[in-house]
């Protein structure tokens, strides 16, 4: 088995992983290594071919390709050793990764530092509860986004997408003018999931229906799929009986929700967050394990690539203070709490001298206006007023958090002023 | 005549509300430049970006994804869409390259939007060093 020793390697080579790799070495860290399972750089970003890529970062709507060109070609420019085809197989507590590609067979490297960056996978239908047939035809949205956009496959002719997530619309557009019919979107909530700007530009434009409360509950056809039942559901989400009706497709499309990719890190005892479905973590965005970090959709889902790259340098940063052995008390940590009007803040927890400090969360329920506040202890350090909130919009703000006290993020509802 | 429109410049999404006064197009509920831009070529001319792929041979991939330099009007990009199914290129391509040029007589260019080498690019199998 071949060994090798490095400062920092980040696993996966995805937009969390190229960010975290160049900023690493644009602050210093010398032996750094880039492990991607694919056959090339980029991620999921390789197949959304679509724009609205880098709004943030770099004031203008790329696409997915455009936005990860620009970090692979900056990834070659500053020489960072990668290597494609190499999936990471197991990485431990005191950092080693096992790793293998058909070139060297198996590796072992030992790290004083990793970054995790693995991204998320889809739902299945499993994970869904969809009952009936299991005939061909039934595939994930992300599944069609590659065959459409990257093989050069078309799935099917007469498509019915379940979920009104941006992956579900994005979609539904792109099967649109690829010739596919697409009968309709059926989203199980009473609220679209997806951003509103997707909503007119993805459905509106081309007059696709959007079925919110409804839901689809078996499959038909024994080869292939031939129709689906969709049904409405009531405030307990359970199917509305005599309300069922057929659709005739065949193609199923599932867009239910994206989880992030952690198996290795729970085997190296990673504490998770169960409301993110990643590790908890800290301002620098280290995990639980000292020196090992996480990064992009394996921490949390973000919707924005922006703010993927964006944490995906704050684990750069906070790898390369390891390195330099600064650790911030890790005894110390105090909890962020999640307080009105939010579902969950990531980092979940900071050290007392955390300093300036980006903080990621989402909105429990849609609201027109809300003040963005942050407290340590009793004491206001941030506040905002941000409008248009909705749970499919992540929010982020920026607020020096040092000191003793625990942290509280809410969305205060304003008193009305004059 | 009053049109409401959401923006879709940015997530965002501001509700517009636009209307004509004396020859006069007037935006409000909009939060920046980019929004007012928007809301007035909305209510004028509603334009989309044209993303899609071209037939590749020889690349690493069947299919090389393009996008348009410029937002199309949209009751053109049908047309854009059908010429861009005839296009056929070979590997290797750079991002930006070149792809359509003044497509469809829109004065928008349609250029690669990634970088793709050939399949038997001695760099494609690369032991990359540790
Ligand atoms: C359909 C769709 C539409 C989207 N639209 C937009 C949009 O309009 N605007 C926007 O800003 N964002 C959008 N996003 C979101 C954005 O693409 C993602 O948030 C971003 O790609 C996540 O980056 P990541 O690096 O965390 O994960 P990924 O891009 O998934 O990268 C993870 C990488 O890790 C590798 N990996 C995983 N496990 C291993 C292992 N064991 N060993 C080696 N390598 C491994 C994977 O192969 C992959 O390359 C969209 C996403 C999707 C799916």
């Amino acid at each position: 088995m071949k060994r090798l020793d490095l400062d920092l390697v980040v696993i996966g080579g995805g937009p969390a992983g190229l960010a975290a790799a160049l900023k690493a070495k644009e602050l210093g860290a010398e032996k750094v290594l880039l492990l991607e399972r694919n056959t090339e750089l980029g991620g999921i970003l390789q197949q959304c071919i679509h724009d609205g890529f880098g709004i943030h970062r770099f004031n203008k709507r790329l696409s997915g390709n455009q936005y990860a060109q620009l970090f692979i070609d900056e990834v070659e420019r500053m020489d960072i050793a990668v290597k494609l085809d190499t999936m990471v197989l197991e990485i431990t507590a005191d950092k080693k990764v096992y790793a293998c590609n058909k070139h060297e067979g198996m590796l072992e490297i030992n790290s004083k530092a990793l970054i995790l960056a693995m991204g998320c996978r889809e739902r299945t239908a499993s994970q869904v509860l969809i009952h009936g047939e299991r005939p061909a035809g039934v595939l994930t949205a992300g599944a069609v986004q590659r065959y459409i956009n990257m093989e050069g496959y078309l799935p099917g002719s007469k498509a019915v997408i379940l979920g009104s997530g941006d992956i579900g619309l994005i979609m539904a557009r792109r099967m649109t003018l690829e010739g596919l019919s697409v009968q309709g979107v059926y989203e199980v909530m009473p609220d679209p999931g997806g951003l509103t700007r997707n909503l007119v530009q993805c459905l509106d434009d081309f007059g696709i229906p959007l079925h919110l409360s409804t839901t689809v509950t078996a499959v038909h056809g024994r080869k292939r799929v031939e129709a689906v039942t969709v049904a409405q559901v009531n405030e307990a989400m359970s199917p509305v009986a005599g309300t069922e009706r057929q659709v005739e497709c065949d193609l199923l499309v599932l867009a239910v929700g994206l989880i992030p990719e952690n198996e290795l890190s729970r085997a190296a005892g990673v504490e998770m967050d169960p409301r993110t479905g990643g590790p908890l973590l800290d301002e620098n965005f280290m995990t639980s394990i000292p020196g090992i970090f996480a990064a992009g959709n394996v921490a949390v889902v973000f919707d924005l690539v922006d703010h993927v790259s964006q944490s995906g340098e704050i684990a750069a940063a906070g790898a390369v203070d390891y390195l330099a052995g600064k650790p911030k008390g890790v005894e110390s940590y105090r909890p962020v709490r999640a307080g009105e009007n939010v579902s969950f803040v990531v980092p979940q927890r900071l050290n007392r001298e955390c300093g300036l400090t980006t903080f990621f969360l989402r909105v429990k329920k849609p609201e027109k206006v809300a003040a963005l506040s942050c407290y340590t202890g009793q004491k206001q350090i941030f506040k905002k007023r941000r409008r248009y909130l909705a749970p499919p919009e992540m929010l982020t703000f920026t607020a020096n958090a040092s000191g003793a006290k625990g942290i509280t993020v809410a969305l205060e509802k304003e008193a009305s002023r004059r | 005549m009053k049109k409401e429109i959401i923006c879709i410049v940015c997530p965002n999404s501001c509700r517009l509300t636009v209307s004509e006064q004396n020859g006069e197009i007037i935006v409000s509920g909009h939060e920046c430049r980019r929004g007012l831009e928007h809301g007035i070529s909305e209510y004028r001319d509603p334009r989309r970006m044209l993303t899609s792929t071209v037939a590749i041979d020889g690349g690493t991939l069947p299919r090389l994804p393009v996008i348009s330099t410029a937002e199309i009007p949209r009751d053109k990009l049908r047309g854009c869409l059908e010429a861009l199914y005839m296009v056929r290129v070979r590997a290797p391509v750079k991002g930006g390259d070149l792809i359509v040029e003044d497509i469809c007589g829109t004065g928008v260019d349609i250029v690669a939007s990634r970088s793709m080498s050939r399949t038997d690019d001695p760099q494609n199998d690369k032991e990359a060093s540790g």
